[in-house]
């Protein structure tokens, strides 16, 4: 069976045998962080290509056709053009916080990319709490928004600030109950272990009816919270011109534009570790030969074709539905996502202590 | 004036949306006050696309002046044309042939409808779905491609000239118009379900903007905006003009007056628009498609009203003559602007977000309220 462990551990041992022991560790950091910045250039040039067309398929057009076959390359073209262009700043704005909110962004984004697995034996840090690392970095990024949206000395920007901290505040909550529920299955914080205990199955499949609502509560609330249609009050162009990024240009607001579509992938990752198994093929109970033959697909593959069904899931919600207005949002939470979820946490308990699950 | 508008009381801030703003569609400009996200105050602030039209229309003869209505209302140029058409007719007493007559009323229809589709698309991008108004322009495209077939232009057609049309219909006219009659009737009803049927749409529109039927006339309000408040006001039906008194069709009119009923109203026009080009494709009487008229046209002394229905309402056109080859003054009587005096009083009170989902329905276009 074909596993990146083999390859990062004869890599591992490779090096200890030359170098010294710290000297390693600053090696492999130094790696880790060329590949994780590698991974977000490349899944930012995918995913915006990707929302691109599927917009396209939706919209009845062809998306982008024109740089490389299929158009492919239009994204890095964009993204050249992005890093070229000036980097304006308005009048009067405080320009300190105005520098410094898109980093605050990016870097939240990228240190939730962490504990994630994307493979067997493929992860940046394996961390025994790594659900609740994750719940508890991906709050930061509000403090990025709100940064933005007082630094740029814009009335739009201000108000779209407000609405995304007013937002992702309150849907955190639900995304975090839905978490629970698997985490109340499982036992465990650890993204490994939540991914082991799905070897037999996945806990959409195994947590009967609780763990669907978990899983649409989910989606929904990180669709909110990754600011995207039909929530994105903290955008809303039609209504705010830009929210809390009109004034960036440049570099600066591709920086936001980037951590937008990681953030995506982020949460899709945790729901495809939480729900779809990770990396785990699809296994069934004790179909032995079933069971070998879904090992044989690699794992990565596993991971990320669940992780971009559930980013289609989301790109399809944003160009099908029109967008909430600020209070019905705020009301569709506090009324009715976090009260389901919370009745249905009892429920996973009680399936959980009464061992009712597969 | 701006002095007066631009204080505020504690608490509350001055924003204004345009006159660049992707949601008011042109160069509209709205100085609005907010209170936290609560709208107190709205003042609009025209005058961005002002080309004196008006003034224009008094150096330009009878039969020019009729082109510069095709830029006032750009989304129903055949009938701003068609109004400026009768209305010379009316004082020169020209009698026109009745094959001119049901081309008339077919191309007004048919620009009634691409009319309708725009806004519907735009309406629906406002809220944040982006994908109709793709789906709208898919069905608008098919008439533009008719109207440039016909009349020789996709937007600002001159088509409608005093003593009928400027030309005969394409021979291709009658089957396109048959195809798109088809192809319309069954993706209404997806519309319908995608948008109308949803229950986020339906959320953001209704009890929103709550315009009363009493209010509705007090602004002077006309067109879909009005009947959405249960105001009878098609002209096409209570003042009909060319044969409309003869085509068998509905006034749509709905009682709620909130954006939904304004939004309800437009889509059923637009059924209604099509039966009534049901009724005539196959009916066009052959005959000429002019009258004979003299080459240059001299309206007798006076003045001369007429008023037809256009997608957005009334457009009252006003000519004093004084007997020469020129008007002596023109007027226009355009929806849009008394449309927009009302957007003040039922937008007070409500959410910005919301601004969008009632100024969507009052079906603004900019160059018609400055002219």
């Amino acid at each position: 069976m074909f596993s990146i462990e083999n390859i990062t551990n004869s890599f591992h041992n490779w090096l200890s045998s030359v170098l010294s022991e710290t000297l390693v560790m600053l090696v492999e950091m130094g790696l880790i962080a060329i590949a994780a910045i590698a991974l977000f250039a490349v899944l930012g040039l995918v995913l915006v290509y990707m929302e691109r067309k599927v917009a396209a398929v939706i919209q009845i057009r062809l998306g982008p056709n024109r740089v490389g076959p299929m158009g492919i390359f239009q994204t890095s073209a964009d993204t050249l053009k992005l890093v070229l262009k000036e980097g304006f700043m308005p009048n009067n704005v405080d320009k300190f916080l105005y520098k410094l909110a898109p980093f605050v962004v990016m870097i939240t984004a990228m240190l939730i990319l962490a504990p994630i697995p994307f493979a067997k034996g493929f992860q940046i840090w394996d961390i025994n709490i790594g659900v609740f690392y994750i719940t508890a970095i991906s709050s930061i990024s509000v403090i990025g928004i709100l940064m933005a949206g007082w630094a740029s000395n814009n009335k739009y920007s201000l108000l779209g600030a407000m609405r995304s901290g007013a937002q992702i505040v309150s849907y955190e909550l639900s995304a975090g109950m839905a978490v629970l529920s698997i985490i109340v299955l499982t036992g465990s914080l650890n993204l490994n272990e939540i991914i082991e205990s799905q070897r037999n199955g996945w806990w959409i499949f195994k947590g009967h009816i609780p763990a669907l609502i978990a899983f649409v509560i989910y989606i929904i609330a990180v669709t909110a919270e990754t600011n995207r249609a039909p929530f994105d009050m903290a955008e809303a162009e039609s209504e705010l011109t830009g929210g809390f990024h009109t004034e960036y240009a440049g570099m600066r607001f591709a920086l936001f534009f980037l951590a937008e579509y990681i953030n995506i992938f982020i949460v899709c990752a945790i729901g495809a570790t939480l729900f779809f198994g990770g990396w785990m093929p699809f296994h069934i109970g004790n179909w032995e030969g079933f069971n070998h033959v879904m090992d044989f697909i690699p794992s990565f593959v596993w991971f990320f074709g669940k992780t971009f069904f559930l980013i289609f899931l989301i790109m399809w919600f944003r160009w099908t539905f029109p967008r909430l207005r600020i209070d019905q949002l705020l009301n569709l939470e506090w009324k009715y996502l976090l009260p389901i979820s919370m009745f249905n946490l009892l429920l996973m308990t009680v399936i959980a202590i009464k061992g009712w699950h597969f | 004036m701006f002095e007066e508008v631009a204080t505020s009381k504690e608490g509350e801030q001055i924003i204004n949306v345009g006159p660049q703003h992707p949601a008011t569609h042109g160069v509209l400009h709205l100085i609005i006050t907010l209170n936290g996200e609560t709208i107190v105050n709205l003042e609009p602030n025209l005058g961005y696309i002002h080309r004196s039209i008006e003034k224009m229309c008094e150096s330009l003869s009878y039969r020019q002046f009729i082109y510069t209505t095709s830029r006032m209302d750009y989304l129903a140029a055949h009938i701003n044309n068609h109004a400026c058409a009768l209305t010379v007719e009316k004082a020169m007493q020209i009698e026109i042939p009745e094959r001119a007559e049901v081309i008339r009323i077919l191309v007004s229809e048919l620009t009634r409808i691409a009319s309708h589709e725009l806004w519907w698309g735009a309406m629906a991008m406002d809220l944040g779905a982006l994908s109709p108004f793709f789906y709208a322009f898919r069905e608008r495209e098919v008439i533009t491609d008719i109207m440039e077939e016909t009349c020789g232009a996709r937007l600002t057609m001159n088509y409608m000239v005093p003593g009928g049309v400027m030309a005969d219909i394409h021979p291709n006219f009658v089957k396109r118009v048959k195809d798109f009659i088809i192809q319309f009737k069954s993706r209404i009803d997806e519309y319908d379900q995608l948008v109308t049927g949803n229950i986020i749409f339906q959320n953001r529109m209704k009890n929103v903007g709550i315009l009363s039927k009493e209010d509705a006339i007090s602004y002077g309000t006309t067109g879909p905006t009005a009947r959405g408040s249960g105001v009878s006001c098609d002209i096409r039906k209570i003042y009909p003009y060319s044969i409309y008194g003869k085509l068998q069709f509905d006034e749509v009119l709905e009682t709620a007056g909130d954006s939904f009923a304004r939004y309800l109203v437009r889509v059923k026009e637009m059924k209604q628009s099509i039966s009534i080009i049901e009724q005539l494709i196959d009916n066009i009487p052959e005959g000429d498609f002019q009258a004979k008229t003299k080459a240059v046209l001299k309206l007798p002394k006076g003045e001369f009203y007429q008023r037809v229905e256009t997608p957005r309402g009334e457009l009252g056109v006003y000519i004093v003559s004084e007997g020469g080859t020129t008007p002596y003054r023109i007027k226009f009587r355009s929806p849009g602007f008394s449309n927009l005096s009302a957007l003040n009083h039922m937008i007070k009170g409500h959410k910005i977000g919301d601004l969008v989902a009632v100024m969507g329905t009052l079906d603004l276009v900019i160059p018609d309220i400055d002219r």
